[in-house]
């Protein structure tokens, strides 16, 4: 039966919705990404038939199976090239990568950077759970040093990767960080990820129950999250903490955390978060914050503009087209040097 | 001034041009190879040069070199050996004496023939004085003396006005061949367009090459080649990968789609990617990609997004793609890889010919995972190849490879410009929005293949990935007897090409003593070996492949018409190897050479008249 078309306005949640069964653990993370994306998608203002979500290989990288839009569960790694081509093809889709930090951190990096590099407008969520979960329990490059997994017996001994830093090592234009318990955080973020132009990383601290449960827990955990987030909003002072005195002050070139009413500080000592500056300096101080001295930002931490690269792209093709004598190959096979043999 | 030369008529004539990477070899030869075209010869051109951008100066390593073969009668090769060869410097001479016929006419830059060069060029003897150049005329021509002397009046420092000495090498060849100085002039004024001074420059030394070829004695003998006979039309010369890059705009605009192109720069493919850049007055896109495997999945995501996609590359290209190729074929998307195949294994030879990529391309991928590969046998079918490939790739949705190699890619011919009007119109099994009966993995009954629905289509959401589907529905599967089905479908799929190709043609009688087996670029060699020997009587024939899989419906039959088959690759036998897979009761005889060379005709004709000739018991039946 012909399914009827709706309206944009009238979109659902329940229209990317699909009867399929999500094979995720019952206690991913992954389920919460998920449905905040659906409840995120009709917010967007875009066509239900013009979303298309890319996938590379790992346990998040299933979620274009779980939802109402065209997909591509691609391979392990390529999301960011498979995206790349879609969104070139035809930039009027909104495209959203998928993936985990095996795949965009490990195999898939050199994708990973070259897609912020080029600033193609898709949205990439990092879900982060800082192990391999589909071959059970490795680590991956964003796992903790000294993390002891099924192959670092004695503890890793390599350093992990900060996905905000190489986001911005990559002259990434947008960079926003959330956790999988808090659907409303991730919403407001999504939308913004899906409203900016250019590549949008979103990192999903996402906890994984089976093989690194709870590895997020000193920053998400019911009693700490207060104190130990610092939800970041463009043109707000950065205020935290259970009693909301805390805050973040630059000073000495460097941050320091600071209390609201302790050594003559007030609201007006404190930073207020510019995510829209093109200087990334900030934003990598902001990024690299990081416990026990500092909480963890979240939010938005950097929505700043530049060229597009799909854009840019098509103006060239539409100027060539404008300008152009050779209007077809035909023209293009009789152009230039050509050679008249008679008898 | 004023000799009065003889003209000796020839059919056809080779000239080599050879100097240091940055001596202006290539454009010497190509200003040639245009002046020949223009005056309606027939050509073959063929490029060879190191894969270092500058060797050191006046190394053999450094030597760079251009061969033009035109002629009178049609040409299928660039030659075997010069009739002609310029050398700018004594490491050129060095490396091409090998490849100069007896009796050659040899001109050399006398000025660069000093103790030094003979030392870098590894010249223990003086050639110009022991007895290796005898037989042969010998042109000392002062041409870096000369070309400085006539650049004097621009203020040229020595450096700019040595990068002059090929016109007067050019010159020299107007006058030896009896050509209108102006088509030099001509071809001056259209290449340095917008920097007047160095066409002025440039046209000095054309004419002072020109009035000195004419004033000297060694020069006493000069070529007229006629125009060719049994071609008539419009005409271009035409390099392989220039051929390609167009026979693909040319199917994306018969298919009503506009070209997306993922490559990553490698030698030799990376011309189609520059051409294709340009080309964005036509629609077509090119994204240089971060890698191979980005070049090849952005083609892969271009495709799911409606393009007709395409990557390009050559061998170690083609291995990192392998498992992206995968996935082209396990989600039936269209996408179109060309290979210029270069020496290989790894790195190899970057710049040099070689055929050793037909396993790679028929099975170096995981898993069963057939698709069509087809390979284009002559600098400007490479077009028609192309076109083919996209075809093929599109009415099918499979993946397709099509094999070319160095020797195409950078060789050039002669090509009658077609009218794409006259091009087939190509048809991808699209769907209208809202088709009800849609499902990602539903067939056409008769082509077996899926159907092509485009994200931004009303109603045709679905999903599409590496995960093995369930059959028609396109759902994630992982039934042991829906495997089953679904490899099987994908290799019918395929198979089913077949019908839409042409069979396989033969070259001469469809039976005889011996049919000469080739594919794709050793085309001209073998053509005008087989062609040379029928002529002599020989029963021989020839059996050129561009379908390679499929292969043609006739195949078993042309094979089997003859008492003897030769397969003659340029690698250790991989194409035999695939027809004694196929056809276990008839034999192969293989003939390989693995050299960074094309075949010559000579060793060609040689090999198969000792086939020919050679009695062993039984062989008097199909052997």
């Amino acid at each position: 039966m012909a399914e009827v078309i709706k309206d944009i306005g009238t979109l659902t949640k329940k229209d990317f919705k699909l009867d399929t069964s999500v094979k995720w653990c019952a206690g991913c993370g992954a389920h919460s990404v998920l449905s905040s994306i659906q409840s995120t998608l009709p917010e967007t203002g875009i066509k239900k038939e013009d979303v298309v979500t890319v996938s590379g290989i790992g346990c998040s990288s299933r979620f274009p199976y779980y939802i109402d839009t065209y997909g591509f569960h691609s391979l392990h790694g390529r999301a960011s090239a498979i995206a790349s081509g879609i969104k070139v093809a035809n930039p009027n889709l909104s495209v959203w990568v998928m993936t985990g930090d095996g795949d965009s951190m490990a195999i898939g990096g050199n994708h990973f950077i070259h897609i912020i590099r080029r600033n193609i407008n898709v949205n990439i969520i990092l879900f982060n759970n800082k192990i391999y979960g589909l071959t059970k329990g490795q680590y991956s490059p964003t796992t903790p040093k000294g993390s002891i997994t099924k192959t670092s017996p004695e503890g890793t001994i390599e350093n992990p990767f900060q996905p905000g830093e190489l986001t911005m090592g990559a002259q990434g234009t947008f960079f926003a960080r959330v956790v999988d318990s808090d659907p409303k955080m991730m919403k407001d973020v999504f939308l913004q990820a899906a409203e900016h132009k250019g590549t949008s990383v979103v990192e999903v601290l996402l906890n994984c129950v089976i093989f690194a449960n709870e590895v997020h827990k000193d920053i998400t955990g019911k009693d700490v999250r207060e104190d130990h987030q610092i939800l970041l909003k463009h043109g707000e002072p950065m205020i935290f903490g259970k009693e909301r005195n805390k805050g973040i002050r630059y000073s000495c070139n460097r941050l320091e955390v600071v209390t609201i009413g302790e050594n003559g500080i007030t609201e007006e000592d404190l930073m207020v978060h510019d995510a829209t500056n093109p200087d990334d300096s900030m934003h990598y101080n902001l990024v690299r914050m990081g416990l026990p001295e500092y909480p963890v930002a979240m939010g938005v931490i950097r929505a700043a503009e530049s060229t597009v690269f799909e854009s840019m792209m098509h103006e060239q093709v539409n100027h060539a087209r404008a300008e152009t004598k050779i209007k077809t190959v035909n023209d293009l096979l009789h152009s230039g040097n050509t050679f008249r043999i008679d008898d | 001034m004023g000799k009065n030369p003889k003209v000796v008529q020839r059919e056809e004539v080779v000239v080599k041009f050879a100097g240091d990477s940055g001596d202006g070899m290539q454009l010497t030869g190509s200003q040639f190879s245009d002046a020949s075209a223009f005056i309606g010869n027939d050509l073959s051109t063929f490029p060879d040069y190191p894969s270092e951008i500058r060797a050191p100066q006046g190394t053999v390593a450094g030597v760079s070199g251009f061969q033009v073969h035109i002629g009178h009668k049609e040409v299928t090769t660039p030659g075997d050996q010069a009739d002609v060869l310029v050398a700018m410097n004594p490491a050129a001479l060095k490396a091409n004496m090998k490849w100069v016929k007896p009796g050659a006419t040899i001109i050399i830059d006398i000025d660069n023939f000093d103790n030094k060069h003979y030392k870098k060029a590894g010249y223990v003897e003086d050639p110009l004085h022991d007895d290796s150049l005898d037989g042969y005329n010998v042109v000392k021509a002062p041409i870096t003396n000369l070309t400085r002397d006539t650049v004097k009046p621009y203020g040229f420092d020595p450096k700019t006005a040595d990068k002059t000495r090929n016109q007067f090498v050019a010159g020299m060849l107007y006058w030896l061949f009896n050509r209108d100085i102006k088509l030099g002039e001509d071809f001056l004024n259209d290449k340095f367009k917008s920097k007047p001074n160095i066409v002025k420059a440039n046209t000095a030394v054309l004419h002072a090459g020109y009035n000195y070829a004419e004033t000297i004695e060694a020069l006493s003998t000069t070529f007229l080649v006629d125009p060719v006979k049994n071609k008539k039309g419009l005409f271009r010369n035409m390099t392989g990968n220039l051929a390609t890059a167009w026979g693909l705009l040319a199917a994306a605009e018969r298919a009503g789609l506009e070209l997306f192109l993922g490559s990553y720069p490698i030698t030799p493919a990376t011309e189609i990617l520059q051409e294709i850049a340009k080309r964005k007055h036509l629609g077509a896109v090119a994204f240089q990609a971060e890698d191979e495997i980005a070049g090849i999945t952005s083609a892969i995501g271009a495709s799911f997004a409606g393009r007709l996609a395409v990557t390009s590359t050559s061998g170690p290209g083609l291995a990192l793609k392998g498992e992206a190729l995968g996935l082209a074929v396990i989600t039936e998307l269209p996408l179109v890889v060309v290979n210029v195949q270069r020496g290989g294994p790894s790195t190899g030879l970057p710049t040099k010919t070689e055929q050793s990529d037909l396993m790679q391309a028929l099975y170096g991928r995981s898993g069963e995972s057939p698709l069509i590969v087809i390979a284009a046998s002559t600098p400007a079918n490479c077009f028609h190849y192309a076109f083919e490939a996209a075809r093929l790739s599109l009415e099918h949705m499979t993946p397709v490879i099509l094999l070319t190699d160095s020797y195409l890619a950078n060789g050039s011919e002669l090509w009658k410009i077609p009218n794409t009007e006259d091009l087939p119109e190509i048809h991808p099994p699209l769907v209208k929005d809202n088709d009800e009966n849609y499902q990602p993995y539903r067939r056409d009954p008769e082509k077996m293949n899926r159907y092509w629905a485009i994200p931004g289509q009303e109603g045709l959401r679905h999903r599409i990935g590496g995960l093995e589907k369930e059959d028609v529905t396109g759902n994630v599967s992982h039934d042991p007897m829906n495997h089953q089905v679904m490899v099987t479908k994908r290799k019918e799929k395929v198979e089913k090409v077949a019908d839409d190709i042409p069979e396989l043609e033969v070259i001469g009688e469809q039976t005889g003593d011996l049919l000469v087996i080739g594919w794709g670029g050793t085309y001209g060699g073998l053509v005008s070996a087989v062609t040379d020997l029928q002529k002599e009587g020989v029963s021989i024939s020839l059996a050129q492949f561009n379908y390679i899989h499929p292969l043609p419906r006739n195949t078993e039959k042309v094979l089997a018409g003859f008492k003897k088959r030769i397969v003659c690759e340029i690698n250790m036998g991989q194409f035999v190897s695939h027809l004694r897979s196929l056809y276990q009761h008839l034999g192969f005889r293989q003939y390989n050479k693995v050299q960074g060379l094309p075949f010559f005709i000579s060793e060609l004709k040689a090999k198969f008249m000792s086939v020919i000739e050679e009695q062993q018991p039984g062989e008097t039946k199909n052997s």
